[in-house]
C-alpha cells in the first residue's frame, strides 16, 4: 500500500517528543509529514526554528495554499485549524474544536477524508483527547495508526486516548515509529 | 499499563463532516449543487471558497438544521430563506480580534505610518471587516499617530448582519483583557480602556474612532473596485477562498491600491502563490505587509 500523508497529533511534552522523531527519519522521505502541536496563539517561529536544526529535511510553518510535497515537514500554525486539501493546505479561523486550534481532529479528519486509505496518523504524547476521534476516522476509511506507547510519554493521556477509540492502532515507542514511516516509502518513490 | 481514559466524546460527537460511509465523489457533486443553487437564487457566489472549510462549515449547517446529507441542507435553504439566512452567517462570518498578531500592527506603526504621513489626505479599504474588530484598531493606531484626522476608512463586508454589529461598537467585555494584552504589545501608548466604555457584559468603543469609516455592503467575488486606496487590509478573509478567486481578489486589490500603496494581508497568507508578487516589495515579510512598486 502506498501512502501518501504522515498526520501527527502531539500536545503537552511534543517539543521532545517530536525531536526525537525527527532525528530517527532518514534524510530524504517518500511522504510529507504533518505535524499540528498545540501551542499558545502567539507562539513564533521557534519550534520550527528549534526542531530545523535537528534535521536535513525541511521544516516549516505551513501557508495558506502552499503545496504539500513529500519529504518536508509541515507545522499547523498557531492559531488556526490546518485543513488538507488534494496537495495543498488551507486554513481557518474557524472556532476552536474543544479549545484547540489548531484542532488534531480537524486536521486527522481532512486527511482521512482527502487521502482516504492513504493516510497516516500518528498521535504522540498530550494531556487531551484531541486526536482520538481524528485517528479513528483515519483507519475509519482505510488509513494506518500509530500511537505513540503511554508508558514512554511525558503525559500519557492523548496516547491512552487514541488507543482507546482505535484499539487496531499499533502501539509503538517513538524511535519504532520513527523507523515504520521512514519504511513507508523509499525515497524513489518521491515525487516531485 | 495506564488507567483506560474515557474518551469524552462519542460517536455521536461531530466533526462537522460527514458519515465515514458518505461517498465522497457523490459529496463533492451536492455541494457543487447547492453552491450552484444559492448563487442562482440568492446571488451569494460561494462557488469559488475552498472546498475543505466550505465543506466543514456546510456539514455544521446540516446538523445545526437536524439533517442528513448536504442535498436535505439544499433543499431547505433554497425554500426557506430564513435558513439561507443562518447558513449566509455561517458562511461568510469570520471571528477575528482587536490587534491579532500584535506585532503586525507594531510593525505597520514603525514601517507604513511614516509613509502615510507623506499624505494630506488617506483613504483605507477593510475588506471583508466581518465585526469590526480589526477596523477599530486601525483607528486606535491612527488616532495615536494623530492621522486619524485625515484619514478615511471604508471598512465592507458581504454580511450586513455583520456590518450592523461593526457599527454599533459593541464587543463582549470578556474579550477585553486579551485585547488590552494585545494592544500593550502592538505598541499601544495610552490605557486600552480609554477607548471604551463598559456596560453590562459589553464595551462600547467610542464614537469618535468611526467618524471617518464609512461601513457598506461590498462582495469581494463579484462587486467592481468603488476608489484608489492608500492602505488595503485583508487579513484573514482569502484563506477561505480558493486560488482562482484569490487571484480574481489579488487583481481587484492591484487596481485599486495607488503606487507605493500598501497590502496588508494574514499572518499566514502570502503573495507567494499569487501572480502579482513581483509587482510588490516586502516592507515586511513576516508580517506580511506589501507595498505596491509597478
Amino acid at each position: 500500500m502506498a501512502y501518501e500523508i504522515v498526520v501527527v497529533g502531539t500536545s503537552w511534552g511534543g517539543l521532545t517528543a517530536l525531536r526525537e522523531l525527527i532525528v530517527g527519519l532518514p534524510a530524504t522521505l517518500g511522504v510529507p509529514i504533518v505535524v499540528v502541536q498545540h501551542r499558545h496563539r502567539q507562539s513564533d517561529h521557534l519550534l520550527t526554528t528549534l526542531l530545523q536544526d535537528d534535521t536535513s529535511l525541511c521544516v516549516c510553518e505551513v501557508e495558506d495554499k502552499a503545496p504539500i510535497a513529500a519529504g518536508n515537514v509541515y507545522f499547523a500554525p498557531a492559531d488556526y485549524h490546518l485543513l488538507i486539501e488534494h496537495g495543498f493546505f488551507s486554513l481557518s479561523m474557524d472556532e476552536p474544536v474543544r479549545f484547540s486550534r489548531p484542532s488534531i481532529d480537524v486536521t486527522f479528519q481532512s486527511a482521512a477524508d482527502t487521502y482516504g486509505s492513504r493516510a497516516v496518523g500518528v498521535v504522540l504524547t498530550g494531556a487531551n483527547a484531541d486526536g482520538a476521534q481524528g485517528l479513528r476516522r483515519i483507519v475509519s476509511r482505510g488509513g494506518r495508526a500509530f500511537v505513540q506507547l503511554p508508558a514512554t510519554a511525558e503525559s500519557p493521556t492523548m496516547p491512552q486516548a487514541a488507543i482507546t477509540a482505535v484499539p487496531e492502532a499499533q502501539v509503538l515507542t517513538i524511535a519504532e515509529i520513527a523507523a515504520q514511516i521512514a519504511g513507508l516509502t523509499s525515497p524513489a518513490g518521491t515525487r516531485t | 499499563m495506564a488507567v483506560p481514559v474515557r474518551v469524552p466524546h462519542s460517536s455521536k460527537q461531530s466533526l462537522d463532516g460527514p458519515p465515514v460511509s458518505y461517498n465522497a465523489d457523490l459529496e463533492r457533486i451536492e455541494i457543487e449543487l447547492l453552491l450552484e443553487g444559492v448563487y442562482r437564487h440568492y446571488g451569494f457566489d460561494f462557488r469559488a471558497y475552498a472546498y475543505a472549510s466550505i465543506r466543514r462549515r456546510l456539514w455544521k449547517r446540516v446538523e445545526a438544521e437536524g439533517l442528513t446529507s448536504i442535498s436535505e441542507l439544499q433543499a431547505r435553504v433554497l425554500h426557506l430563506p430564513e435558513a439561507m439566512e443562518r447558513l449566509l452567517l455561517d458562511l461568510s462570518v469570520s471571528v477575528t480580534s482587536m490587534f491579532r498578531d500584535p506585532k503586525f500592527y507594531q510593525v505597520f506603526r514603525d514601517e507604513v505610518v511614516p509613509l502615510l504621513r507623506t499624505y494630506p489626505f488617506i483613504r483605507i479599504w477593510h475588506a471583508g471587516c466581518s465585526t469590526g474588530e480589526e477596523v477599530y484598531s486601525t483607528a486606535i493606531l491612527l488616532e495615536e499617530e494623530g492621522l486619524l484626522e485625515r484619514a478615511r476608512i471604508y471598512a465592507t463586508d458581504i454580511n450586513d448582519a455583520v456590518l450592523q454589529q461593526a457599527r454599533a461598537g459593541i464587543f463582549p467585555l470578556n474579550r477585553m483583557q486579551e485585547y488590552t494584552d494585545n494592544y500593550i504589545r502592538a505598541g499601544g501608548k495610552r490605557s486600552f480602556s480609554e477607548y471604551y466604555t463598559a456596560k453590562y457584559d459589553g464595551a462600547l468603543f467610542s464614537p469618535s474612532l468611526t467618524k471617518n469609516v464609512v461601513f457598506s455592503q461590498h462582495n469581494l467575488v463579484t462587486d467592481r473596485s468603488f476608489s484608489e486606496f492608500n492602505v488595503i487590509f485583508c487579513r484573514n478573509v482569502l484563506i477561505y477562498f480558493d486560488r482562482s478567486l484569490q487571484h480574481r481578489v489579488h487583481t481587484l486589490f492591484y487596481e485599486s491600491l495607488v503606487m507605493f500603496g500598501v497590502l496588508a494581508l494574514g499572518s499566514k497568507e502570502s503573495l507567494r502563490f499569487s501572480q502579482y508578487e513581483a509587482c510588490y516589495e516586502k516592507l515586511d515579510a513576516r508580517e506580511k505587509l506589501y507595498r505596491k512598486i509597478r
